[in-house]
């Protein structure tokens, strides 16, 4: 493959989304925890959740950070790399990043400063609906970027003219066929993964015997969190996967690893697809399960790749083995909730060491979940750009060069490692200091009152 | 109604770019002036005082780059695609200077962050500073190219780096108090000078690029029209060194600099007016169509009252003196 500036546009865009992604991820789900926790401080006065409100709002405030400053790239980036793409969606798409400014960048940082900086300074109701704007103002954003990314991939209410998209029904648009099921399976995504953060921090608490009290009340919240949502996000990605197969079978397709047209198709475990070719390699399968579980019918028919030419084909390995990822990391939070609620029941959640550690090792595969996710719905739309309408292939800038795509991928694969690096062990460090024990913030000195 | 549209969304941007550049720019020019502190004590205080809203500032930068896309979509492409370097460099810059925020608290030794902050910002301003002066100068060819890498540009970058400077001193004399407040006044007399020298030279130089520039300046009756622009710029700038006088005035000193601003780009507006893409599309030529921009200046509309709202009761939370030692962290 040539080195071309869209080749190289689109590297970057890759990595700068999936570093950008990590943080709006913990950041929803974290915001709703906060809120969560200060309403029972307010309701209960138990110092411990106060506790847990400043521990986690230090996080918060990090992952914040991070994920504002990794953002305000991206919303250029779809100018300065992808200026065909952004002239011909332009009047249907920036209308909605113009609202998800408007409606929730702005809210968050409007009460961002007095839910982190505020306690002293305003009284307790003004704080905690600082809390619920700043959370109310992650979903929104939420919302509003994955309406415009679910129209990528269905879109609907508009006309194309020209080759430019007209916008017909703004309904329609925002509402097209793909973004209910998005939504809730990214915010599902969301809490979940902050749930198995919650929990391996809580179950790190418990088994080092430090701010014990601290992590059992953390580990019993993020287990019941867990055990509801787990088995949620199943049934969410169930019907996110037959919304998909409806409009972008060919996705589905390589989700499967599925070459022909077919009846009583089976459930690749493993295979090795092989594009030229079109077929699998090793393939090891359970017999009828795929046309069960998309059709729901044993011997239900699935469209195979080749009912479309191959220049019309998503790359189907990546899709295949991320769509894996994702679904296995799935699977196991839904058997290491399961386990949870059944040792909350019997009283025995703090007893097994194993258990504990088995938590500390899967609090980040949420987020490895999440990047398979959209490794598996970006790259399956491919070659469009714009499903079944416009080809990744035209939506390049064409007076940007190959070298000054070169520089800047460069820079951005250095210091966001970097960033990153110093992002984990600066996160590492909070949790290893843990919750303050000390004073309560309204004792402590803080801003003289003005 | 579909020749009104373009404009009042052009009026959105211009709004939003100016709620940036002065709002952004004394938080960049807080971190331009981060090496002239004499303690880490101070360096604190002058991060604490803007701790609680620079997200907020941030996010008109990222309001201008969405409305633009949005209402004109032609010139957001050529535009963003056209100083793609410049762009990248700011994005990286504005990467460090945010993430310094946070890090630089957390960490046992200050002096990396101290760095990443203080040079996120210059960078940052610089680049900003160049886009702007290679705007100005216009578009050329058919493929619109921006010769972004020029003297004129190069000396623009410069200007906004000392004028975000003068912004940021004017902020520090207001938010804090004692040796480090004399110190901004000291400096933002400095920088006063400084920037109404790069105004006047800006003021002379772009005519002189740019004929189309000149004639808008210098023709009749334009020329009387307009010659209350650089009295007003004298005036104002008079008020910044009056007010940084002593301590009492420190208010009006800051928004005397913030005015002298507003003048510097009512004229940028006056020079550059009716082109988006300069010399090569008006805000017609690159209008998105009505259904978009209706929907579009509907939010605008309904919303932003709502955002300057609860921004200005942010501000008022966090109103005062810094004081020194209680940090935020």
């Amino acid at each position: 493959m040539e080195l071309t500036a869209l080749l190289l546009s689109r590297i970057q865009f890759a990595l700068t989304i999936g570093f950008h992604i990590l943080f709006p991820t913990l950041t929803i789900g974290l915001a709703l925890l906060l809120f969560a926790h200060e309403a029972l401080w307010l309701a209960t006065r138990r110092a411990i959740y106060l506790q847990s409100c400043r521990f986690w709002s230090r996080i918060f405030a990090v992952n914040f950070g991070m994920g504002v400053v990794s953002g305000i790239v991206l919303s250029y980036e779809i100018g300065t790399n992808f200026a065909g793409f952004s002239e011909a969606t332009g009047n249907v798409l920036g209308p909605l990043f113009s609202y998800e400014v408007l409606t929730a960048f702005f809210l968050e940082a409007g009460f961002l400063g007095i839910m982190l900086f505020g306690w002293k300074r305003v009284p307790g109701w003004l704080h905690i609906m600082a809390t619920g704007m700043v959370a109310i103002g992650t979903l929104i954003s939420a919302f509003w970027i994955l309406a415009a990314n679910s129209w990528m991939h269905t879109p609907a209410g508009f006309e194309v003219r020209d080759g430019v998209f007209y916008a017909t029904d703004w309904w329609a648009v925002v509402f097209n066929p793909s973004f209910p099921y998005r939504y809730t399976h990214m915010v599902l995504a969301s809490l979940l993964t902050t749930a198995f953060v919650a929990a391996g921090v809580g179950a790190w608490y418990v088994l080092r015997d430090r701010h014990a009290e601290f992590g059992r009340m953390t580990l019993r919240l993020a287990v019941i969190t867990a055990a509801v949502l787990a088995p949620l996000q199943l049934v969410a990605g169930d019907f996110h996967g037959l919304n998909t197969l409806k409009h972008q079978p060919m996705k589905v397709a390589a989700m499967e690893g599925h070459w022909h047209t077919e009846t009583g198709v089976p459930l690749l475990l493993f295979a090795i697809p092989d594009q030229a070719a079109e077929k699998n390699h090793f393939e090891i399968g359970i017999p009828k399960i795929a046309s069960l579980i998309l059709t729901h019918e044993l011997d239900g028919e699935l469209k195979g790749l080749t009912e479309v030419p191959p220049e019309d084909r998503p790359p189907v390995a990546p899709v295949f083995f991320s769509f894996r990822v994702m679904v296995g990391i799935g699977m196991l939070f839904i058997a290491l909730a399961a386990t949870g609620l059944v040792l909350l029941l019997l009283g025995r959640l703090f007893a097994y060491p194993l258990y504990l550690k088995a938590l500390i090792a899967a609090s980040p595969l949420g987020f490895f979940a999440v990047i398979a996710g959209w490794v598996t719905t970006e790259i399956g739309r491919q070659p469009w750009v714009v499903a079944g309408l416009m080809r990744t292939a035209d939506s390049g800038s064409a007076t940007v060069q190959t070298s000054e795509v070169a520089t800047s991928l460069a820079l951005f694969s250095v210091v966001y490692l970097l960033l990153l690096l110093v992002f984990i062990g600066v996160i590492l460090g909070l949790i290893r200091k843990g919750p303050t024990t000390g004073p309560e913030p309204e004792q402590q000195p803080r801003f003289a009152t003005a | 109604m579909t020749e009104l549209l373009p404009l009042l969304l052009a009026g959105a941007i211009a709004f939003g770019v100016t709620m940036y550049v002065l709002l952004d720019g004394f938080d960049l020019g807080v971190g331009i002036l981060f090496p002239f502190a004499d303690t880490e004590d101070d360096r604190d205080r002058m991060m604490n005082s803007l701790a609680p809203i620079w997200d907020g500032n941030e996010t008109w930068l990222v309001l201008g780059g969405a409305v633009l896309f949005g209402a004109f979509p032609k010139a957001f492409g050529i535009l963003t695609a056209a100083f793609y370097l410049p762009i990248m460099l700011m994005l990286i810059a504005l990467v460090f200077r945010g993430v310094a925020f946070e890090y630089r608290f957390k960490f046992r030794s200050r002096w990396p962050w101290n760095l990443a902050f203080c040079a996120g910002s210059m960078v940052a301003a610089f680049a900003q500073g160049v886009i702007l002066g290679a705007y100005v100068r216009g578009a050329s060819g058919v493929d619109h190219q921006f010769h972004w890498f020029g003297v004129f540009p190069l000396f623009t970058g410069v200007a906004v780096v000392i004028a975000y400077a003068l912004l940021g001193a004017a902020w520090l004399n207001m938010k804090t108090d004692g040796p480090l407040a004399i110190l901004m006044r000291r400096r933002a007399r400095m920088l006063l000078v400084a920037s109404l020298g790069c105004i006047a030279v800006v003021s002379v130089w772009t005519p002189l690029l740019e004929p189309a520039i000149a004639a808008r300046w210098f023709s009749l009756p334009n020329l009387f029209v307009l010659a209350p622009i650089p009295v007003a710029t004298a005036v104002t700038g008079w008020l910044v060194w009056y007010g940084l006088r002593d301590d009492s005035h420190d208010a009006m000193a800051f928004v005397a600099s913030v005015v002298l601003f507003l003048i510097t780009l009512g004229g940028l507006a006056i020079s550059l007016w009716p082109w988006i893409v300069p010399r090569s599309l008006t805000i017609w030529q690159a209008a998105s169509p009505p259904e978009s921009q209706i929907f579009l200046g509907v939010g605008l509309a309904a919303i932003l009252p709502f955002v300057l709202a609860y921004t200005a009761h942010n501000y008022w939370v966090f109103r005062g003196k810094v004081p020194t030692g209680s940090g935020y962290h």
